[in-house]
């Protein structure tokens, strides 16, 4: 803790970077994420397991851009989307000062793209304990279990759209949703047209998600939409040996291929 | 259900397996009428969502069917659809979606045979299956919570 | 109307839910199974939960349906027939078990909703509406209705407000002509009151709206507005929860010739929420539209409709992924 706070203070100090993207604990005792601007805000800094909300959503908005050159508190889950952010022109490396934290809450010394890659690629990067529980139960149901359980949840869906604008892989300024020629996904929540959101959803986030569970747990009414992405996250990585994050030259798993993918239903 | 005869959308490339059901046709080949064909320039480009469309406007079942892989027009259109496939299947599975009602090929302009085949079976399958009732059901269901004025 | 107060006890109460939904639709509350309360039509007495601070959605849903189908049209050759809907049809609601803020946010609503033109749809669902206020035993951290100018046992909004007594039973209200039908209807269920003492929990007051309003009048370029609205990411999560915002989009769902036009709601929070057709969004950027909404609620409306546009429920802040606790931001600006 107090490595990462004078780490900031120090970036701040000498105009390294003009804002530390941190954690810093609200009134109600939820950690939050922090934008310190001055070397003394840096002592609001705090990391621990309250500290959830996958930061890396703020690198592509404008409001935070705007603020100069940025450094970022970084667990593996925002180290991987700053990859994939990297790697899909979203992002240039030299743009950002990474603080990586690992998963015992230390300050790593992450000099360049190359010290984070070979980080995350030591890393565990299965999906997380607590989600593979309910993603095990998930499959051991039958088909028309799946299909019952996935109705009663999506029919709570209320298309407010905080999956999409938690998840920073979600960037596009006009989401496809918001497009009218043609409209693809029904403007209101009903259960058929939020069943077709969470599928295109999912199927945009196949062989990006990293696992950060945040679109899940920012649901207001607490679908448990992240166990989509992360069912793909183990699909990708069984059938294409692939995890999302792992180097700035990634290519996207479903704009390329390799001739001999394998699958067994196509006759 | 003996009188129930399904409906069955296809979403087939122009340059294969539309040139081999054209085959199926001038061939004099009889096959099932359950099927509306929609022609693409290439199976890479059928999005995902109009499958999703397809069952919400009625369909019983779907065929998906392109050109073997190397031999399409495009090149790799393909495969990249074969990919995407294999995810979206996946996805669909989880989510408790009946993948038996949806059939995947790869069929030639010289298969014309083959084709009716594929249509054949696909349309005894979803005969099998019946309508997609739950699927149908969820188009129709009044939005929830909404004391309805009508 | 002068109100009066009436006992009901507890087993009166179960007579009395069992008697209204004979012949109308109840929205109360539930707990589900991951224990969030979620309001719903017609559960048992059983189901019904009588001890939550705050449901996950407001049930402004009552008045102000998620979606609201305007009317059906059919496209032939030369013209489009409208079909109206009859307004008529709308059922019987008793509103069950509404906390005294949501209940006072039906207020809000039609002063929005019935105010120099009325929405035709709203008002015909408050015309049909009876809510059974449930006063406040306990509250949370987030609970902020004493800033806004009620309180756990406020009256507005309720036609017959019920309050936990010390034993068990409960305390009625009777507020309006709706309420006092109501009770002529099964004068067995009311009892006169006993000396028992209504629980009510305190919650502490957390800024004053007054001087919050004050100081917006002069606060429009302030750079808090940046600063205190970096980590919002531009979700609908507290326009959809909040039981006083209003706004909504139109849309049309067209399938082949036929339709319909409906409103969903919509949240001035989201990126494309001013975008006009010719690309120029006047509220391009977070720190406008998080202004937009504090300035709406708290300047704008107090101002123009004379109703704060917030009740204090506190779902906003309890919902928010990212902690933007309205009551911190407005009690640190009422000291700016």
């Amino acid at each position: 803790m107090n490595n990462l706070i004078s780490k900031a203070k120090e970036l701040l100090e000498g105009k390294a970077v003009h804002v530390v993207i941190g954690y810093e604990a609200g009134p109600t005792g939820v950690a939050r994420p922090a934008f310190i601007t001055d070397p003394s805000g840096a002592d609001m800094l705090i990391y621990d397991d309250r500290c959830v909300q996958n930061l890396a959503v703020y690198l592509t908005k404008p409001e935070v851009k705007s603020l100069g050159r940025m450094a970022i508190v970084a667990n593996l889950p925002v180290m991987r989307s700053i990859m994939m952010l990297i790697s899909e022109q979203q992002l240039f490396a030299e743009s950002i000062v990474v603080l990586g934290i690992s998963d015992k809450g230390d300050l790593l010394d992450i000099a360049d793209i190359q010290v984070m890659q070979a980080y995350i690629e030591k890393s565990d990067l299965s999906n997380p304990a607590r989600d593979r529980e309910p993603l095990t139960a998930l499959n051991k149901l039958s088909p028309g279990e799946r299909f019952s359980y996935w109705q009663k949840e999506l029919s709570r869906c209320i298309k407010c759209y905080a999956c999409r604008q938690a998840c920073p892989m979600c960037y596009c300024t006009r989401c496809t949703v918001e497009v009218n020629q043609p409209q693809w996904i029904p403007v209101q929540s009903n259960t058929l047209g939020n069943m077709e959101w969470h599928i295109l959803r999912a199927m945009h986030l196949a062989g990006r998600c990293i696992s950060c569970g945040e679109c899940g747990r920012s649901c207001p009414v607490g679908i448990p939409c992240h166990l989509l992405t992360m069912h793909l996250v183990d699909q990708v990585h069984d059938y294409f040996n692939i995890y999302a994050g792992t180097s700035d030259k990634m290519s996207s798993v479903l704009s390329t291929f390799e001739p001999n993918d394998k699958e067994s239903f196509i006759i | 259900m003996s009188d129930f005869e399904p409906k069955v959308v296809a979403f087939v490339c122009n340059w294969c397996t539309y040139a081999g059901a054209d085959l199926t046709g001038t061939s004099r080949i009889k096959y099932a009428s359950n099927v509306k064909i929609i022609r693409f320039p290439c199976t890479g480009r059928i999005d995902f969502m109009l499958l999703l469309k397809a069952f919400a406007n009625g369909a019983d079942g779907i065929i998906v069917s392109g050109c073997h892989p190397n031999d399409c027009h495009y090149t790799s259109g393909n495969f990249h659809a074969k990919r995407r496939w294999i995810v979206f299947k996946e996805l669909m599975d989880f989510m408790g979606i009946d993948m038996n009602r949806i059939t995947f090929s790869w069929v030639s302009a010289a298969e014309g045979a083959r084709w009716a085949e594929v249509v054949n079976t696909t349309v005894a399958r979803i005969r099998e299956l019946g309508p997609y009732v739950s699927y149908k059901e969820m188009v129709n269901r009044p939005v929830e919570e909404e004391v309805r004025n009508e | 109307m002068e109100a009066t107060r009436k006992l009901i006890r507890r087993q009166s109460l179960e007579k009395l839910y069992n008697a209204l939904s004979e012949t109308r639709k109840i929205y109360a509350p539930v707990m589900a199974e991951d224990k969030q309360i979620t309001y719903c039509y017609n559960p048992s007495f059983a189901e019904v939960t009588f001890d939550h601070i705050r449901s996950t959605m407001s049930p402004k849903n009552v008045l102000f349906p998620k979606v609201e189908n305007l009317f059906y049209y059919t496209n032939e050759k030369t013209e489009s027939v409208i079909s109206v809907l009859d307004l008529n049809k709308i059922p019987e609601v008793v509103l069950w078990g509404a906390h005294p803020c949501d209940a006072a946010a039906i207020d809000v609503l039609r002063s929005i909703f019935c105010w120099e033109i009325k929405d035709e749809f709203f008002a015909k669902r408050l015309e049909k509406l009876v809510v059974i206020g449930l006063s406040c035993h306990q509250s949370d951290e987030y609970c902020f209705c004493t800033s806004t100018g009620l309180a756990p046992d406020s009256k507005n909004g309720s036609d017959i407000l019920l309050s936990r007594l010390q034993g068990g039973d409960y305390q009625a209200e009777i507020l309006t002509e709706k309420g006092q039908s109501i009770v002529d209807s099964l004068p067995d269920l009311f009892e006169p009151v006993t000396g028992e003492q209504v629980v009510i929990t305190e919650v502490k007051q957390k800024f004053d709206h007054r001087k919050v309003t004050e100081k917006l009048a002069t606060s429009f370029e302030h750079p808090f507005w940046v600063s205190n609205s970096l980590r919002c990411i531009g979700c609908g999560a507290c326009a959809y929860l909040c039981p006083t915002c209003a706004c909504f989009d139109i849309q049309d769902e067209t399938a082949g010739r036929k339709g319909r036009r409906y409103r969903s709601w919509d949240s001035c929070g989201f990126g494309l929420f001013t975008l006009h057709t010719s690309g120029h969004n006047p509220r391009s950027v977070q720190s406008q539209r998080w202004r937009q909404r504090i300035m709406h609620k708290f300047s704008y409306m107090p101002e123009r409709n004379e109703s704060l546009g917030c009740v204090g429920c506190g779902r906003c802040s309890s919902g928010c992924p990212v902690d933007m606790n309205i009551a911190e931001q407005l009690a640190a600006l009422q000291n700016i």
